[in-house]
């Protein structure tokens, strides 16, 4: 702080209290979810019982089925994986696409395309969920009606999640990638450009690596808030949910702590994602 | 320059090119799909004939109290939801940025962020557990001697505003900082050394300097709490009445896309007209606030 204003000892007193207080709050859901994991007892509340990883491991024999055999648990994890790794992909390539065309070339309406790309992030998740969902049923009435096609893929299901949550995280990645092309120096650029060098191989050879901080942050960022998003999701899922979409089903029917070990599962999960990117060295 | 040293042809082939799928993307997936939407919610009823144009839809939604009620209810509970987020989150902020030091500050900014790496469906399950009659809290109440038999802390409305404003910390606190960090300690001093109080410094110069950063938390806060479907859904239960559950009601359950469309397209207005309000408030530009959340 400031080292010569008055601080009287109640104000830092109550300040370390307030503090103290505010980081009880964060983290008090996600103790509960974690502890009651671990307990003995067919609902997650208390009291506490005794110890027992059934939860994570039991085969269903005892009544419990923990999260190791619970298939629709598996299966909905492996779905929204396979969606995170296409938004990822789908979002930072476009995302990279983006950041050169905004930093690099000049057109007639840039400046209206770089508002609009900022527009998905104002546009609550809900919404992008059913206007894509109406579109795409419009589309596929069409090639349905007029040309006899079957689109399947546009009715509700897997592959109109992974677009409906690409629609506002891929103006996340192209921020991202953006802000790191706008500090690289050019003028490396033109010295290997100078010295000889293809288009391309500048391209590989120097800007990519430049970037790769930026694509590597911008796909973990991406792959999180593709498995997190729910809003969205919801709109245009089909018969195989996410596990966020699952999950909620799950606790609106009041579920075994089988759902708190998915959770500790997650925050593992996001636990090691983070501390991958921290201690990978930043320039 | 490199751009000369090639012909102008390839480059604006690049230009093209580079175009596609961002244009694909904010066409296909923004634009085209609100322009759906619009048409939808201002098709005349279902039988209809095509092409009639009729705001029938939006009538309903003003004739039936429960439609305009729950709409009115979830934007004053955002809003109180945001107020009250940036009354919390604001000394945390301050501390952040101007009393704790160094590793303190850095490890303090990092146990905010930690909650949100999480996803909302996993921390709103904290919440049930702690809240429910057979839950943590009422347990602990009885036990003190505070309430005879456990009570239900879930299905309120201040519930429903405990976990909107929880999942709205991280998005004030991080702005906030940012515009704090931003202020140079020497004015405060100074201010103090002219003789101002502790109020009168924060109301004459550190909340104006902080404007830029409260302004972005604010927009964002009240954004995704009108959007938030998981938080007033699980912990409001039948009480909850948001709008968001409504258009999924009307869009999913009833398959009555025009109304949902309807719906859809009042929460978006309103949403952008905060949006808009904020920003002419504290006088800033769409891209900046953007790119500072």
């Amino acid at each position: 702080m400031i080292p010569s204003l008055p601080r009287p000892p109640w104000l830092r007193a109550a300040t370390w209290i307030y503090v103290a207080a505010f980081v009880g709050f964060l983290f008090l859901p996600l103790i509960v979810v974690s502890v009651f994991a671990f307990n003995d007892a067919p609902y997650p509340a208390p009291p506490w019982h005794s110890f027992t990883l059934d939860w994570f491991v039991a085969d269903g024999s005892t009544s419990r089925l923990g999260l190791f055999h619970d298939s629709q648990l598996l299966e909905s994890i492996w779905t929204s994986c396979e969606v995170g790794v296409w938004v990822t992909l789908l979002s930072v390539s476009v995302g990279l696409a983006n950041a050169l065309l905004l930093g690099r070339h000049e057109f007639r309406g840039k400046q209206l395309l770089s508002v609009m790309m900022l527009v998905p992030l104002v546009i609550p998740g809900v919404i992008l969920g059913i206007s894509i969902l109406a579109f795409a049923s419009r589309i596929a009435q069409f090639g349905d009606d007029s040309l006899g096609l079957d689109l399947g893929f546009l009715r509700p299901g897997l592959p109109l999640v992974v677009l409906g949550q690409f629609s506002y995280i891929a103006t996340i990645a192209t921020l991202t990638i953006r802000a790191r092309l706008a500090r690289f120096d050019r003028t490396l650029e033109e010295a290997a450009l100078n010295l000889g060098a293809s288009r391309a191989a500048v391209f590989a050879t120097i800007l990519l690596p430049y970037l790769r901080p930026a694509l590597i942050g911008t796909a973990a960022v991406a792959f999180l808030l593709s498995f997190a998003d729910f809003n969205t999701t919801l709109m245009l899922v089909g018969g195989d949910p996410p596990l966020t979409v699952l999950m909620y089903g799950r606790m609106h029917q009041g579920a075994t702590p089988v759902l708190n070990a998915v959770s500790v599962f997650l925050m593992i999960a996001s636990a090691a994602l983070a501390l991958a990117m921290v201690r990978r060295p930043r320039d | 320059m490199t751009g000369r040293a090639r012909p102008a042809l390839s480059r604006r082939l690049g230009t093209w090119l580079l175009m596609a799928p961002a244009l694909s993307w904010i066409g296909l997936l923004i634009v085209l799909p609100h322009a759906e939407l619009a048409m939808l919610s201002l098709k005349a009823g279902s039988g209809a004939p095509q092409g009639g144009f009729s705001l029938a839809q939006y009538r309903t939604f003003f004739d039936e109290p429960e439609y305009w009620h729950t709409f009115v209810r979830t934007a004053w509970m955002s809003a109180l939801a945001t107020f009250l987020t940036l009354c919390f989150a604001f000394p945390v902020a301050w501390v952040i940025a101007k009393v704790a030091k160094g590793r303190a500050a850095a490890w303090l900014f990092l146990a905010c962020m930690i909650p949100f790496w999480i996803s909302e469906t996993v921390r709103t399950l904290g919440w049930m557990i702690l809240l429910r009659q057979s839950g943590v809290l009422p347990m602990l109440l009885t036990r003190i001697g505070l309430t005879a038999a456990p009570v239900e802390l879930l299905y309120h409305d201040s519930t429903i505003m405990i976990g909107l404003i929880y999942t709205s910390m991280l998005f004030m606190i991080v702005p906030l900082v940012s515009s704090l960090q931003s202020l140079d300690d020497a004015l405060i001093e100074a201010a103090y050394d002219l003789g101002a109080s502790g109020p009168t410094v924060l109301r004459t110069i550190v909340i104006p300097h902080a404007a830029p950063g409260m302004t972005a938390g604010c927009i964002i806060v009240f954004m995704l709490t009108l959007g938030n479907y998981i938080t007033p859904t699980l912990l409001g239960g039948k009480n909850s009445e948001w709008f968001t559950e409504q258009i999924y009601t009307q869009f999913i359950t009833r398959f009555n896309w025009g109304q949902g469309a309807a719906f859809g397209f009042l929460l978006l207005a309103l949403s952008t007209a905060m949006v808009l309000v904020g920003l002419r408030l504290s006088g800033q530009r769409f891209a900046d606030v953007m790119g500072r959340g």
